[in-house]
């Protein structure tokens, strides 16, 4: 029996997921475009009715104009409607050149749609989360990919070894466990060259997140590994002259796949925080790369913080994104819990 | 009576102390005392000024300190013989009650103010005089105001004539020479004389040091200092200025400096009303605190664009060898077709919007516009072009690859990164926008924001940088604070450290220029020569100009002769004249 509350999460997941794998289709912008006499714009409003009172069965906005004698204000330009349209074709200035991409949705310039707002440069905030998401979300499961696997190997090998083998990768696991995270991530990152491409700053985080976090599914696999080999079936396979890897692989290993997937829907979320807090700290990846962190650290101006809450958005695709995948984590919990009662 | 009354007035007093007792009340003017009439709205005696401080002062003593906070705190404390008027920009008499200078323009007489005494009650005289000259002159005190007093190579010489008169005398003549007293302390020779003899004068008048051992001609003196909390000056009892009606200053019985962190909790404690002035503002807690409409218990100023001037510079330096990647970039920084591109192709007014929304100037000068005495009217102000840009690098054989990319002759893309310090986000800001800018050019610009000592490290050490965005300037008006920045020896000669000789033409030009300027004493003749220097600069473009703010300051509604200025520091230098119009329930409970 499959909850309702999993069916959201994982309808949530999998539609957040693919907008942001698909970001260059759902996005209406380049996640770098700055709009220079736009910034902090507010979210646009989506009409239905228009100042005349008539009635519009395609959606519209209103173009954002600067209020006069004042900064960072705006008011709705009532003169013109613009609609949204769907699967609109627009060219981008790339370096030199232009490029044609369709988008999922967008207005016809000079009117924009900022779903999300715009910051300080006038970036669409919308596409930026987007495009950011790729860069969180993506750390998230790339190092969780690593942990995984780093915990499943050490964890079967020194529970299904034992001894000489065990007690070094437990100790090594307990001294991973106690060291503090967060100021490791940042010894590591201060450490590291600072003239480095975007694409190595990220496998460098991704590298190091996932690392750092093998200990806990280790322990946990190795404990499943323990009690499994002494099971009767596998003494008897044993008995029968069956391999260690043949043992291993057939009868020892594919009771760990519950802990792994749950495990998996724990780290998950958890690197993903990770990443936003080393970019949040300004130790990931730099202007004008979009990261959830980097997203959110303009937040840490008060003047930001107290005037412009659509700069919370991040914040809540965050949030978001934890949930779905702490849900998921809960049902695979429950379910194996009731599968071995 | 009962005990819970007493506890509670016990309670109150304990509380209340620091700030109720105060026994330094105005001495009456004394016959033979040569007192300084300020002509300043007379004021009524009383309250406490608070300020927020983002940071604790390193050390009280005046010689050695080179950090804001100190200077700040110092400043209200000490006196200097002659003083630059920071209203006016114009010298005036201070301690000195005159001077005149010799008809070669190097030796300067001063004459000193009789029956002044020091915060603690002992007299002052020329043997002070002469000893504070002593001390910023030796070598082994490291004070960082010593370079100002070489003049031709020379160290000034400091001769007392009587007790109150002193002569200075200088190895060549040299412009605007008054100025260099300026925000030199006077120091009691009866209180340091004795330490610095023991060789110990970096020790003394650190923050710990007991207020019965400091003292100084200010018109506030210490009194108490609480780690990581706040240092509170009281009156001068004796401060030499009066009012017309022959009050003695200062009006304010004390200022309180409380240190709270960084500039996000100096708003938010002056917006609560827990502060009651706020300098150095940025624009956008400006526009946050203008925006808060209903509580406007305090005025905000916009005194219109500062001295400080922010640009974009590329390391030309000899490097050391290790950083051969950068030495070959420089190959594309030394050409000025370069650097002029990259000038054309910045927003300036992009960055005065988004950086400082609107409360900035653009600048394409090493000169601020509201320095209206130096400043060179005609240099071009050419507006933004992407395609002279364009021209410019094809002219220097630079061309694109098809997918926009910038290559230089040898086919290399144009790739560089831009250091600035993490802590200034609006230098953060600058860099992102260029970035932005310069990618319309097909040049890939990273830009990395670094920890503001690491910034330093690289630009002023290591080289270990290819371009930088920084601020200079900010000091004073006259073109002789900037000489360290623009001779080829100098040693805030950023973009190229530690010329044995001019590097370039254009470069012995603006050091002959600036020698020239300094020796000469007629205002029109040297504004020529700094309008020569100014074109140079311009032309060859050692800094690409971006933007200079605007000053920003508040204060508290009630807070009267409150005049701000430019010129740091901008809002406590008449920290004497200041008064609370009427008393404040806030001033009285605190």
């Amino acid at each position: 029996m499959i909850s309702k509350k999993l069916i959201i999460a994982i309808i949530f997941l999998l539609l957040l997921q693919s907008a942001i794998v698909f970001a260059g289709f759902v996005a209406p912008y380049d996640a770098a475009l700055q709009n220079r006499d736009l910034p902090f714009v507010p979210p646009a409003r989506i009409h239905f009715v228009d100042a005349r009172g008539h009635w519009h069965l395609r959606p519209f906005i209103y173009q954002w104009v600067p209020l006069p004698q004042s900064i960072y204000e705006y008011q709705e330009s009532r003169e013109r409607e613009y609609p949204i349209y769907f699967f609109v074709r627009a060219s981008e200035p790339m370096n030199a050149g232009v490029r044609t991409q369709i988008h999922l949705f967008g207005v016809e310039a000079p009117a924009q749609i900022f779903l999300a707002g715009s910051d300080s440069y006038g970036r669409d905030q919308f596409s930026r989360i987007l495009f950011g998401g790729r860069i969180s979300l993506g750390a998230g499961l790339l190092a969780a990919g690593i942990s995984l696997l780093l915990g499943l190997l050490l964890g079967a090998v020194s529970g299904f070894h034992g001894k000489w083998v065990d007690e070094p990768v437990m100790r090594l696991a307990e001294l991973f466990l106690v060291l503090p995270w967060l100021y490791l991530l940042l010894a590591v990152r201060a450490f590291l060259p600072l003239h480095i491409s975007p694409a190595q700053t990220f496998f460098l985080l991704v590298a190091v997140i996932g690392t750092i976090g093998w200990a806990r599914p280790a322990r946990l696999i190795r404990g499943i590994v323990l009690s499994a080999k002494s099971r009767n079936y596998v003494l008897a396979s044993r008995g029968f002259g069956a391999s260690s890897g043949y043992v291993l692989r057939r009868h020892v290993l594919p009771h760990t796949y519950g802990v792994l997937l749950t495990q998996a829907a724990l780290l998950i979320p958890q690197y993903v925080i990770a990443e936003v807090t080393l970019s949040f700290l300004g130790l990931g990846l730099s202007e004008p790369m979009p990261s959830w962190g980097n997203l959110l650290a303009n937040l840490q101006q008060y003047s930001v913080l107290v005037s412009y809450w659509w700069m919370f958005a991040p914040a809540l695709a965050l949030i978001l994104v934890s949930l779905g995948y702490f849900t998921v984590a809960n049902a695979i919990q429950e379910r194996l819990q009731s599968a071995s009662a | 009576m009962d005990i819970r009354r007493w506890v509670r007035v016990f309670v109150f007093l304990l509380t209340a102390s620091p700030f109720l007792f105060t026994s330094s009340l105005p001495q009456t003017p004394q016959r033979g005392e040569e007192l300084q009439t300020s002509d300043n709205e007379v004021g009524r005696y009383g309250g406490t000024l608070v300020v927020g401080q983002r940071t604790e002062p390193k050390t009280l003593n005046p010689v050695t300190a080179a950090d804001a906070p100190s200077r700040e705190v110092i400043g209200r404390m000490m006196a200097d013989l002659i003083h630059i008027n920071r209203a006016s920009q114009q010298v005036e008499a201070s301690l000195a009650k005159s001077w005149t200078v010799s008809r070669d323009g190097r030796a300067f007489t001063l004459k000193l103010r009789r029956g002044l005494r020091f915060s603690d009650g002992q007299p002052f005289d020329a043997d002070d005089v002469l000893f504070t000259f002593q001390v910023y002159l030796d070598e082994k005190v490291h004070s960082p105001q010593r370079d100002l007093l070489i003049v031709g190579g020379k160290p000034l010489e400091v001769q007392k004539v009587d007790s109150y008169t002193v002569r200075f005398t200088l190895a060549q003549p040299y412009a605007a020479a008054e100025r260099i007293f300026d925000s030199l302390a006077i120091l009691p020779r009866h209180l340091l004389e004795k330490p610095y003899h023991e060789g110990k004068f970096a020790q003394v008048w650190n923050v710990s040091t007991s207020p019965a051992e400091i003292c100084g001609l200010g018109p506030f003196r210490l009194k108490e200092y609480v780690a990581g909390q706040r240092m509170v000056l009281e009156r001068n009892p004796y401060f030499w200025k009066v009012d017309q009606k022959k009050n003695r200053l200062p009006y304010l019985d004390q200022v309180a400096f409380l240190f709270v962190g960084n500039e996000d909790a100096q708003v938010i404690r002056f917006q609560a009303g827990d502060t009651d002035l706020i300098s150095r503002l940025n624009s956008e807690n400006y526009n946050l605190l203008a925006k808060e409409r209903q509580n406007q218990s305090y005025k905000l100023f916009d005194l219109g664009p500062s001295l400080e001037y922010n640009f974009l510079m590329f390391n030309l330096n000899d490097l050391k060898p290790g950083l051969d990647q950068i030495a070959e970039k420089q190959k594309w920084f030394s050409d000025l077709r370069f650097r002029q591109a990259i000038s054309a192709a910045i927003d300036r007014e992009g960055i005065v919007k988004l950086v400082y929304g609107t409360l900035a100037v653009a600048l394409w000068g090493n000169v601020s516009p509201s320095n209206r005495l130096w400043v060179d009217q005609t240099l071009p102000h050419p507006a933004r072009s992407v395609e002279r840009a364009r021209e410019l690098l094809k002219s220097a054989g630079f061309s694109w690859r098809n997918d926009g990319q910038l290559l230089d002759v040898k086919g290399k893309a144009v790739e560089f990164s831009i250091i600035t310090s993490s802590s200034n986000n609006q230098r953060s800001k600058m860099a992102t926008i260029i970035q932005d800018d310069l990618s319309k050019l097909g040049m890939d610009v990273h830009v990395v924001p670094l920890e503001f000592r690491a910034v330093l490290d690289r630009v002023f050490q290591t080289y270990d940088y290819e371009a930088a965005v920084m601020g200079l300037g900010g000091g004073d008006a006259d073109p002789n604070p900037e000489m360290n920045v623009w001779l080829s020896s100098g040693g805030t000669h950023l973009w190229h450290l530690g010329e044995a000789k001019p590097a370039t033409e254009w470069e012995g030009q603006i050091d002959q220029l600036m020698k020239k300027q300094m020796v000469e004493l007629k205002y029109s003749r040297r504004k020529r020569l700094y309008d020569q220097v100014q074109q140079i600069i311009a032309a060859n473009l050692p800094y690409i100009f971006l933007a200079t703010p605007d000053i920003l300051v508040g204060a508290k509604k009630n807070l009267a002769n409150f005049k701000p200025a430019i010129l740091e520091p901008s809002a406590l230098w008449n920290v004497e004249q200041l008064f609370f119009r009427q008393e404040t329930v806030a001033g009285a409970s605190r």
